[in-house]
């Protein structure tokens, strides 16, 4: 469902409200829509449960990350309507995303949802790093939506059609498959590649996550690499699921390339966010192990851990723009020694958001990853898992060490003026409810991911 | 299918609850969180007292089984199922016999005592849900999860090097469990896709219905090797353990020795010889030379320790390496000894830890050196102390001479080298730990602070006593616990000889 913005010039929260009601309708209006299967605008839109839990997702996220932004941008002087209005244009982007079935309608989309974000992610005008994040991530976003217009060129170049089922049909005829195809299809990963953060096309994202503002981090990490790799997996397997070996081969690499990476790189950082951007990494190379199964349990497995994904670092992003308090003054990781028993609801929640994210069982990480897993091990690619595996061990050591320095270290000075509002207590309470029950009884939301994966 | 089904989930849900109304309770009155957590841990040993009374001994199979889906998606399930047989029954039941005595152990901690509670109790779900899993999952699930709770006890409560302790502890078994992950998931695959249900998994390659290929028997057995090997410690994976048996805090301490490291072999009898048995017999000779090393390696590290808890810790190192010896001897003596050996240990070393915590609590210092001639002052502690050290030794009369005896017994008829090798390591562990008890209760108190300490207090009298009438007891009326476990090791024993049996015929019939 679509929402229109507006864009009034007025200085307060009222407009988070008006925005929240927009989304809380889309939001209701989509849960209604579970079960359609059709096409509409001319064989543009394919209204089916994939795009309905998609864009359940998505909602939720920037729900959430709306609320929790109010505090944020009042403490920052920051209160300005245009944020609201991006975030809903970038919304608009993400849901047409999950429905696309047209390679141009998905790359209009992809630009609607990165040109809001490049300029939410400088929208902290009075940091240098703000600016030099939005920069940053233009120049490169620009760049990697060059090779996924000119992987579209080719594709329509070898198979003379946008559709996606149109193009579908066109594969299945092939006997042998034109250089021009596989080129296209080679750029196209490239381009959404970039987007989800993928190695080797990564190297924006700690730098990007670390300038923006907390709450637009967390929009990065979640709604907006959840969108890209939505995309990327509807075209894999609606469209060109014979191509299989081929894309597989690719992404089997960059999979593991991205999972080490991550979960190496994580392991040396001390500022928070920055190990956070590394972690979204490393979990974007675990959602690719299920995408690369090309099984049905790998379908399910990428959109549930989707789900688990968004409630974990939802949660990690709003804890830590509590404790990073006005003007991110505290995001490194010394800033949180010692603050264990001192605010035991935000650390609390924090610990259990970061086991999840380490993998640990009664977690919706656990589950997830064992959804992930188990498809990987049934299409028979043991390395990956095995690589998997020891990339899951090596990153539990950075989410632990977040854990000993709240629990398990005292702390010299006490700074004080953590502001806990209402709304941010929700969301963490939510977030916290989230993991565990994802994590305890999977079941429920198993089910809707099996649908859902019935394009 | 005997027993009632609803009692193994109340042994798991009354410490979850209980841990979970602890953290509702007010922090400042700690008398009353440490009472609530008594009280829980104690019904949770009334409530295992009928596992043991309702089990029947003559069932091959599990008993006291529950039996629920728990989740299931496109035909990937896994079950709530839960059951004990002959080997789990006792592990379940000295868990929640450990349990109330570290609570009551715990006294002296001041410090967060809510969330220390909380944590317990939360940990003695976790191990119980290990021991009576009969659902790879959930097996796992629990494996892991109670990876947390102990994690921060080490790390909070510890002493100077506990978070070092614990980070190390928490990293180093969870790489281990990770390729369990993998492996177990390929088991499921295996198994066509039916269920995680370990029984049925079991019995299904018993009979041949499924079947693995010698590599993929040898991985898999690995994977799962590795994960219990770290648990144990088979020596060389045994690094943690001296740090975080010291550095844990006098509960944590026993509850690491009494029944944590009893997990790894209960693993080894679930999982590795049922499951693996020819890769198990062909990786025999290799595991039991390294659980020989570990004996005495163990043994002679401990003889030289200054600080009396890593003495006690390497002893473990030690006393484990002959349960591991025992379980892959491969036959029904050393088998049984082994499973009895890991009840004697969780009581003689759990003992053990309590009795130098109480040492601890009174001077804050575990160097040997700083004591001596504590029997003049502590009387009645010197004698308990005596005990439960000829228990550790293993001096008959005492539980930890069967146990032994039954392990070299069986050894024995299995490798007469492995055996004698292993029993020159009784003969350390009398030197180390009887040359212990001489520094630091015999002769002369020649410090000043040795001769004012306090003898046991009712509260600490109340932790030792039952650990020494359950030495006596088991070391006198074994059979009462031997009896229940035939049955079950009996099944482990013959898959493991009807394989063995196998590889003769084949090499007898190879020249034809």
């Amino acid at each position: 469902m679509l929402l229109i913005p507006s864009t009034q010039t007025q200085q307060q929260a009222k407009l988070a409200y008006v925005a929240l009601v927009g989304i809380g309708i889309a939001l209701l209006a989509a849960l209604t829509e579970w079960g359609a299967s059709e096409v509409a605008f001319s064989g543009t839109i394919s209204h089916d449960n994939f795009a309905v839990f998609s864009k359940i997702l998505f909602l939720f996220a920037v729900g959430s990350i709306i609320a929790v932004s109010i505090q944020y941008l009042e403490e920052n002087q920051l209160l300005k309507a245009e944020y609201f209005s991006l975030l809903l244009f970038a919304t608009v982007g993400m849901c047409l995303m999950a429905s696309s079935v047209n390679l141009i309608l998905t790359f209009l989309a992809l630009e609607v949802l990165s040109i809001a974000t490049y300029i939410l992610a400088g929208f902290q005008l009075k940091q240098m790093k703000s600016t030099e994040a939005a920069l940053k991530y233009f120049i490169l976003g620009a760049f990697s939506t060059a090779f996924l217009l000119y992987g579209i060129a080719f594709i329509y170049g070898a198979t003379g059609s946008i559709q996606y089922f149109e193009i579908a049909a066109t594969v299945d005829q092939m006997q042998t498959y034109p250089l021009s195809l596989l080129l296209g299809v080679g750029l196209l990963v490239v381009g959404f590649g970039f987007k989800v953060a993928l190695a080797p096309f990564h190297v924006w994202a700690p730098d990007v996550y670390e300038g923006s503002p907390v709450p637009i981090t967390a929009h990065l990490a979640v709604a907006s690499k959840a969108a890209a790799l939505i995309a990327l997996v509807r075209f894999l397997y609606q469209v060109i699921p014979d191509l299989g070996p081929e894309w597989q081969q690719i992404l089997w690499f960059s999979s593991i390339l991205t999972m080490l990476i991550g979960n190496i790189a994580a392991l040396t950082q001390t500022n928070i966010k920055r190990m956070l951007a590394y972690s979204s990494i490393a979990h974007a190379g675990y959602l690719l192990v299920g995408v690369v199964a090309l099984n049905d349990l790998g379908s399910q497995g990428v959109l549930f851990y989707l789900l688990a994904y968004a409630f974990m670092n939802l949660g990690a992003f709003t804890v830590v723009q509590l404790i990073g308090r006005q003007g991110e003054q505290y995001v490194n990781i010394q800033d949180y020694v010692g603050i264990g028993f001192r605010y035991p609801f935000l650390t609390v929640s924090l610990s259990i958001f970061l086991l999840s994210l380490a993998g640990i069982p009664l977690t919706a990480g656990f589950t997830g990853k064992l959804f992930l897993f188990a498809a990987a091990i049934q299409s028979e690619m043991y390395w990956l898992v095995v690589f998997a595996v020891i990339a899951s061990a090596i990153g539990v050591y950075y989410y632990l060490r977040i854990l000993v320095y709240m629990f398990m270290h005292e702390s010299e000075t006490d700074s004080g003026g953590i502001h806990l509002p209402m709304i941010a207590r929700v969301i963490i309470v939510i977030m916290v409810l989230g993991t565990l029950y994802l994590g305890v009884f999977p079941g429920s939301f198993l089910h809707f991911a099996s649908e859902a994966v019935n394009f | 299918m005997p027993g009632s089904d609803i009692l193994l989930t109340l042994l798991l849900v009354v410490p979850t609850l209980g841990g979970l109304l602890i953290l509702l309770l007010p922090s400042s009155n700690h008398n009353v969180l440490r009472g609530v957590a008594l009280g829980a841990t104690l019904l949770t040993f009334l409530l295992s007292l009928p596992l043991v009374t309702g089990f029947d001994d003559a069932f091959e199979g599990m008993q006291f089984v529950q039996h629920k889906v728990w989740f299931s998606v496109g035909g990937f399930t896994a079950h709530y199922h839960v059951g004990v047989d002959g080997i789990s029954l006792f592990l379940v039941v000295l868990t929640a016999f450990l349990m109330p005595i570290s609570i009551l152990g715990s006294w002296s901690i001041t410090k967060n005592v809510k969330s220390y509670m909380s944590l317990m109790l939360l940990l003695e779900a976790g191990m119980l849900g290990v021991f009576v899993a009969l659902d790879l999952v959930l097996f796992y699930v629990f494996w892991e999860a109670m990876l947390v709770p102990m994690y921060f006890l080490i790390g909070v409560w510890g002493g100077k090097r506990r978070i070092y302790a614990a980070v190390k502890f928490f990293l180093y078994t969870f790489a281990g469990s990770a390729f369990m992950l993998a492996a177990l998931i390929a088991l499921y695959f295996i198994n066509e896709g039916q269920s995680f249900n370990i029984v049925q998994i079991t019995e299904r390659l018993t009979s041949g219905e499924i079947q693995l290929s010698p590599l993929a028997e040898a991985l898999m057995f690995l994977a799962f090797f590795l994960a219990f090997a770290i648990k144990v410690p088979v020596f060389p994976f045994h690094t943690w353990l001296p740090d975080a048996h010291v550095e844990a805090p006098t509960a944590g301490s026993v509850i690491l020795a009494g029944v944590l490291l009893k997990m790894g072999t209960y693993g080894l009898l679930r999982f590795c010889l049922p499951m693996f048995p020819r890769a198990s017999v062909d990786m025999a000779p290799i595991i039991c030379v390294l659980a020989i090393v570990g004996i005495i390696y163990g043994a002679l590290v401990a003889m030289v320790q200054p600080d009396f808890k890593k003495l006690v810790a390497y002893s473990s190192v030690s006393h484990l390496g002959f349960v591991v010896l025992g379980i892959f001897a491969f036959n029904m003596q050393s088998i049984e000894g082994a499973t009895y050996q890991m009840l004697n240990h969780g009581v003689s070393t759990g003992a053990l830890f309590l009795l130098v915590g109480m040492l601890y609590d009174r001077r804050h210092t575990r160097l040997i050196a700083d004591f001596g001639g504590v029997a003049h002052s502590m009387p009645v502690f010197s004698a308990a102390f005596l005990i439960i050290t000829l228990s550790s030794i293993g001096l008959p009369g005492l539980n930890g001479f069967v146990g032994e005896f039954l392990i070299l017994q069986g050894t024995f008829l299995e490798n007469a080298s492995y055996a004698a090798f292993a029993a020159s390591a009784m003969v350390l562990s009398a030197i180390y730990m009887l040359w212990m008890y001489q520094r630091v209760f015999m002769g002369k108190a020649e410090k000043e602070e040795n001769r004012r300490l306090t003898d046991l207090n009712l509260r600490e009298l109340l932790t030792i006593v039952p650990m020494i009438v359950l030495a006596i007891w088991m070391g006198v009326y074994s059979n009462s616990f031997l009896r229940k476990m035939d049955i079950s090791i009996q099944k482990v024993v013959d898959r493991i000889e009807d394989v063995r049996q196998d590889q003769v015929y084949r090499v007898e019939n190879r020249g034809n």
